[in-house]
């Protein structure tokens, strides 16, 4: 019997000769990911452990990005502490202004390579799949773990292989992908389990779009969302990987829990309803759907391919009077890149609101708050209730194309007939 | 170690870390503090019914969502000793272990479990007691038994210390 790609990894990252799904090991860091608010608690754990100095300098990351820019003086305060920690323990860190949303950060610079473990006391950790490495989500005394020892505990997840077949339509992206995925196997359906994407559906999607899609495997109660590395890995990590790498794939024969399979020829835009990630619908169902906010970013859609996408929509048009619009790019590059190709210029003409990266409101920190009764478009990954302000406030999660559209309308529509109804 | 037990019971599947612990209450850092605002996005007035003996008996994939440790955290102030689930999402499962609050998923305790009624856990038995039965708790890791009779996983690591920072370990079945 062959072994799954996560098998693999896991058998390079364990003192085990052999694997099975259920079993349990300690497995090692490649990289041990942090950020302000799961980083105070872990250094305070640390401290409990006696544990005075992290394992391996080179292998810690540090990003402040939740509560940023702080919100008030309690944010303040710990970010300050993480960032005197993190200079004492010299690992890297990401300053405000400097970096971004942790996974989009990690993504960018090289930290993240096929093959690797990364922990992240983050659950949206699982976005690292994206360039074939086991990126999982852990809380913080997992990550003082990691910290101490450069290992945590872990039961050997099985693998749910998801083929993508064709190739994405106008206005799906890949945010569309995991809706379908969530649709069809529910938000406990990949529970113990790794989604592994394969397919010449998935070597189609660029990197982007993999992250958009492997962003909200949790969702599904996955541990990953993996994507095999190939050519297109290959191409964006040339010149940015930190270290060499091997891609990896499943083995033929290697148990597979179960098999589903997407046709991306006929993936239309979907949207997830309140308040799940799984209560999956057509964009048509939802249409007319008023708007008081569009949530535009984020670590799963704050990519450039998500900005230019909005901006395709938004580009001498303006944001409906009766709907307020934001777009918070996922890092600082981002930012600067859609800067450069003139993107927030057409966002701020438009009467966007331009933000710095955050994770802001789209856990409910900041920066774009629900009132009661409130109903948001949001390219984030959670819609659960009260998660971006007020207990009664509805969030719709949405492709770009369909925030962006909903921005316009000033309700859910078909992107297509805002792009039409008003250049023609 | 065995732990005496009062249930509170909570219905619904997919109770997720946000309705149990909002973002907003995310830069608290102590525990006594953190306990004022635990399921505050799905019920408030169930913190007033936590003791020193609490069993919270919940449904299927209780806990989905964020990392945030704070869930577990708050439960352990409020008195919860002990949650009992149809199931478990990872990470709230987890952080449960790490901090040594019993996480046991138990399909069978759930369905017997009414509001108040006494629970009873012999965790060196594997076994539940509860309206005059007993169950087996099936599926505990040791690992996961010795993490919770440590007190947690601070705990656990000090009674095994790493060879070396960079010590994989054993598999335990």
């Amino acid at each position: 019997m062959g072994h799954t790609l996560t098998e693999k990894i896991v058998l390079a990252h364990a003192d085990v000769d052999q694997v099975a799904p259920g079993d349990v090991v300690m497995l090692r860091c490649d990289v041990v990911l942090t950020n302000d608010i799961s980083g105070p608690m872990a250094i305070a754990t640390l401290a409990r452990m006696g544990v005075e100095r992290v394992f391996d300098p080179g292998r810690v990351v540090v990003v402040p990005d939740h509560f940023v820019p702080a919100k008030d003086v309690r944010s303040a305060e710990l970010q300050k502490r993480l960032k005197d920690w993190a200079d004492g323990q010299g690992v890297a860190f990401y300053g405000q202004g400097r970096g971004g949303i942790e996974h989009a950060v990690l993504v960018e610079d090289g930290w993240v390579l096929p093959g690797t473990v990364v922990a992240g006391g983050d659950s949206h950790t699982c976005t690292l799949g994206a360039l074939g490495a086991f990126g999982t989500g852990l809380g913080s005394t997992d990550i003082a773990a990691c910290l101490a020892y450069g290992h945590f505990w872990q039961v050997v997840p099985g693998t749910i292989q998801v083929e993508l077949t064709g190739a994405l339509g106008a206005f799906a992206s890949g945010k569309d992908v995991i809706f379908e995925v969530l649709d069809q196997i529910g938000v406990a359906g990949g529970t113990g389990q790794v989604l592994e994407f394969v397919g010449e559906g998935a070597h189609r999607l660029t990197i982007d779009e993999r992250l958009a899609v492997a962003n909200m495997a949790v969702e599904a109660g996955s541990e990953n969302g993996l994507f095999p590395a190939d050519d297109t890995t290959a191409a964006y990590l040339a010149g940015r990987a930190r270290s060499t790498w091997v891609a990896g794939a499943s083995d033929p024969d290697a148990a597979i829990a179960k098999r589903i399979s997407i046709d991306l020829d006929h993936l239309g835009p979907l949207v997830a309803r309140p308040w799940s990630p799984g209560n999956i619908a057509a964009l048509d169902d939802v249409i007319g759907t008023p708007v008081d906010q569009v949530y535009i970013g984020n670590c799963s859609n704050g990519t450039m391919t998500d900005l230019r996408q909005a901006a395709s929509i938004l580009d001498g048009r303006k944001v409906h009077p009766r709907t307020r619009a934001l777009v918070v790019p996922a890092t600082q590059k981002v930012y600067a890149e859609a800067l450069t190709e003139g993107l927030i210029d057409v966002f701020v003409a438009a009467g966007v609101m331009v933000s710095t990266p955050t994770c802001g409101a789209c856990f409910g920190g900041s920066n774009g708050i629900l009132a009661e009764g409130e109903i948001a478009v949001a390219t984030t990954n959670r819609n659960f209730r009260g998660r971006m302000g007020a207990g009664s406030s509805r969030i719709y999660l949405a492709n770009a194309h369909v925030a962006a559209a909903a921005a316009v309308a000033g309700e859910l529509v078909d992107p297509s007939t805002v792009v039409e109804v008003v250049s023609g | 170690m065995r732990l005496d037990l009062r249930v509170v019971r909570i219905h619904g599947d997919d109770i997720d870390t946000d309705v149990l612990y909002p973002g907003p209450f995310l830069n608290i850092e102590d525990p006594e503090l953190m306990k004022n605002h635990l399921f505050e996005g799905l019920d408030p007035t169930l913190r007033e019914r936590l003791g020193g003996d609490t069993a919270l008996v919940v449904d299927a994939n209780f806990g989905s969502g964020s990392s945030r440790e704070h869930v577990p955290r708050a439960m352990k102030s409020s008195g919860v000793r002990c949650v009992v689930a149809r199931s478990f999402a990872r990470i709230f499962y987890r952080n449960c272990i790490n901090l040594g609050l019993l996480a046991v998923a138990a399909p069978e305790i759930v369905a017997a479990a009414d509001d108040d009624a006494l629970l009873s856990i012999d965790l060196a038995a594997r076994t539940a007691a509860i309206g005059g039965r007993t169950i087996p708790l099936a599926g505990l890791n040791p690992l996961i038994v010795e993490t919770v009779a440590a007190g947690g996983f601070v705990e656990w690591a000090r009674q095994h210390p790493p060879a070396s920072a960079r010590d994989g370990g054993v598999v335990r079945r």
